[in-house]
């Protein structure tokens, strides 16, 4: 794992809301992480925990209006992105941050052949000329496995399987050899097989090209094989994180534990059910005053109800760096 | 995509045959004589003798094969005689209109460029107009922009031509003097002055068309655009850096279009009939007036002829239709 290394993306304090009829949604509540080069960090949690929305704010993604990004600060190569003016931003968007979405089947445009929607970038960002652009998007589409690319140059995105259509998303996410690569969920709508082979090809990509990458997944087993450290989302914020060994074997948060327990076991004696995590994730209304796992929580007390968790590090190193936990409860306390 | 152009083409005919079968049937059926006009002091043997000369005593089967005759291979040997100065036709019957007694192509050949030229420029610039107000319109939804649009096209819509024209001469025409309220059939374009005088008199009837139509693309327009705004494949665009002007006019637009190219290819046809009406308020000697002054008369061939070649715009605009889809959308191929 890399280690000391300045942080390509630096995130701090982000918040991000959601405005409705009905009120605000706090959808993102002061996240902050970093990313070390060539680092690959997982970002868990379930669906409506903030996971997407953190990432699309990050560069300008979110349709605004309703989304808004209130405060903190993004810095990837010692700029803030939420300065940026739009056009800087877009400067910004495929050229340093690559993006791979959860549906290839819809996330391709279906009247452009995907040669088209590979150069478009690199025409944009790194001034290529047509030849040029082809040239290396037929290299791009062969680095990701695409046999006979040059000639599938031409074809249309209905012509490509589920799995083949991810691989193109990649090679666009990573035309212009970006020093971030953020997969939404890349594996979710695949099948288990071609989710396995979409998975050992971003690792391969990694160790050839060397860009840090945020996967994010609400499957653990996945973060488990690739990940070096993992970011656990709750109700918008980060309830743990820590690196990936030291997450699975010795989990802080109440959510945590329960998240492990949901995944199935292959091995040993067969429960008789698997575990559920009782309750519904919390509607976002309102500025955050109180942890938001608390009414799913079993260890659930007082202080829970008054005050929202700040993340607190369990072994010693600063926040972000080591293992941190956003909990009044620990394990090794015992409350009355 | 030859073939299939091909295969629709051959498929055309059985239905255009059965369209001009059951035209010629309903028109037939239709009450009314063509000697409505004769007056009644004309003695029977004689009236007798006007219906033998335009072969109106004969049965309605043989009437329609003649007319087939006519139509498919008759005129089309007049057409080739006039272009290359042949002499195919050899002086063979043609399709004579019961009530000026000259060929009906005749007719349909002075009337149908004027109201090409009135129809054709109104849809252009209806198109040209709806377009642009369309995609901006969903691009910016709920703007102010966007509900003046919703508000003129609504307006635009429910608002016949019949109306909207007579408010826009006189206004402009009577009150302000600005235009003339009578198209005139036989100005021709020669120089500057009597283009800007060509301009001034097409001025009110396109733009009462022009709106029309407008209206109704625009609202296509922008509900197609809106559908494919929120679509991944324009976040994956975003995300890759592209601009809103690409995001919006190569991204969506191409498929936008789609369904917006249906409205368009199809609503042409219907514009003829619809601006039957325009014809008759402007004056406009087009072919819309020819129709309505042969259904009068009950001018059977004229009628026939012309609502025939209508369907046949139809069907070719529809099969345009379909070719363009091909071009637009890769996933659509029929061969």
């Amino acid at each position: 794992m890399p280690d000391g290394a300045e942080p390509v993306l630096d995130v701090r304090g982000l918040k991000t809301v959601f405005k409705t009829r009905g009120g605000e949604i706090h959808a993102v509540n002061s996240v902050s992480f970093h990313l070390r080069p060539g680092e690959m960090l997982g970002v868990v949690g379930e669906s409506g925990s903030g996971k997407s929305v953190t990432m699309m704010s990050l560069i300008g993604l979110l349709p605004s209006p309703p989304a808004e990004v209130r405060g903190g600060e993004v810095l990837l190569g010692g700029r803030d992105l939420l300065k940026l003016a739009p056009r800087e931003l877009q400067a910004v968007r495929g050229a340093k941050v690559g993006f791979v979405f959860q549906d290839p089947m819809t996330s391709l445009n279906p009247v452009f052949s995907v040669g088209n929607q590979i150069m478009e970038p690199l025409i944009k960002h790194m001034g290529m000329t047509k030849r040029q652009a082809e040239d290396r998007a037929a290299e791009l589409l062969a680095l990701v496995g695409i046999p006979d690319a040059r000639k599938r140059l031409k074809s249309y995105p209905h012509q490509f399987s589920g799995g083949m259509r991810q691989r193109v998303m990649i090679a666009i996410a990573l035309a212009c050899d970006p020093d971030v690569l953020i997969a939404d969920e890349p594996t979710t709508a695949l099948d288990v097989t071609i989710q396995a082979q979409i998975i050992e090809l971003v690792k391969e990509l990694r160790q050839k090209l060397g860009m840090a990458i945020v996967w994010i997944t609400h499957d653990l087993g996945v973060i488990a094989g690739i990940a070096d450290r993992v970011m656990v989302m709750y109700g918008g914020q980060v309830v743990e994180q820590a690196p990936v060994r030291e997450l699975f074997a010795n989990p802080q948060h109440p959510y945590t534990r329960a998240l492990l327990k949901t995944v199935p076991s292959l091995t040993g004696e067969r429960a008789a059910r698997l575990e559920v995590i009782q309750g519904q994730p919390p509607i976002l209304s309102g500025a955050p005053v109180a942890c938001p796992f608390r009414a799913r929580c079993a260890h659930a007390h007082d202080r829970c109800e008054a005050e929202n968790p700040q993340r607190r590090a369990i072994d010693g190193l600063p926040v972000g760096q080591g293992h941190d936990v956003a909990c009044h409860w620990s394990p090794e306390v015992r409350h009355g | 995509m030859l073939t299939f152009t091909l295969r629709r083409l051959l498929t055309a005919i059985p239905t255009l045959l059965l369209i001009s079968l059951v035209i010629f049937l309903l028109v037939d059926l239709a009450p009314g004589s063509p000697l409505s006009d004769v007056p009644l002091t004309v003695p029977p043997d004689v009236r007798q003798k006007m219906l033998e000369a335009m072969g109106a005593d004969q049965p309605v089967m043989v009437r329609y094969f003649l007319w087939l005759k006519q139509f498919f291979w008759i005129e089309p040997l007049y057409g080739i005689d006039a272009l290359l100065g042949t002499d195919f036709a050899q002086g063979a019957q043609r399709i004579i209109s019961w009530q000026s007694k000259v060929p009906v192509f005749q007719i349909i050949g002075e009337r149908l460029p004027q109201t090409l030229t009135v129809v054709g420029t109104a849809y252009l610039i209806g198109v040209l107009i709806a377009l642009p107000i369309g995609i901006y319109s969903a691009y910016r939804q709920y703007s102010w922009f966007d509900q003046a649009g919703t508000f003129f096209a609504m307006a635009g819509f429910s608002v016949p031509t019949f109306f909207t024209g007579n408010l826009l001469i006189l206004i402009f025409a009577v009150n302000l003097g600005w235009f003339p309220t009578i198209y005139d059939t036989n100005l021709e374009v020669v120089d500057w002055a009597s283009f800007t005088k060509m301009l001034a008199q097409m001025a009110l009837p396109v733009t009462v068309l022009a709106l029309f139509n407008a209206a109704e693309i625009s609202r296509y327009t922008r509900s197609s655009v809106l559908e494919n705004l929120g679509q991944d494949y324009v976040r994956t665009a975003r995300a890759k850096g592209m601009g809103e002007q690409k995001v919006v006019l190569k991204h969506v637009l191409r498929n936008s279009l789609i369904p917006v190219v249906t409205v368009v290819a199809l609503g042409l046809p219907t514009v003829f009939g619809g601006a039957i009406v325009t014809e008759q308020i402007f004056k406009i000697n087009g072919i819309g007036a020819a129709l309505i002054g042969a259904i009068n008369v009950s001018d059977l061939p004229t009628v026939q002829t012309v609502t025939f070649i209508f369907a046949v715009l139809i069907v070719m605009f529809n099969l345009i239709a379909d070719i363009l889809y091909g071009i637009l959308d890769p996933r659509i191929r029929y061969d």
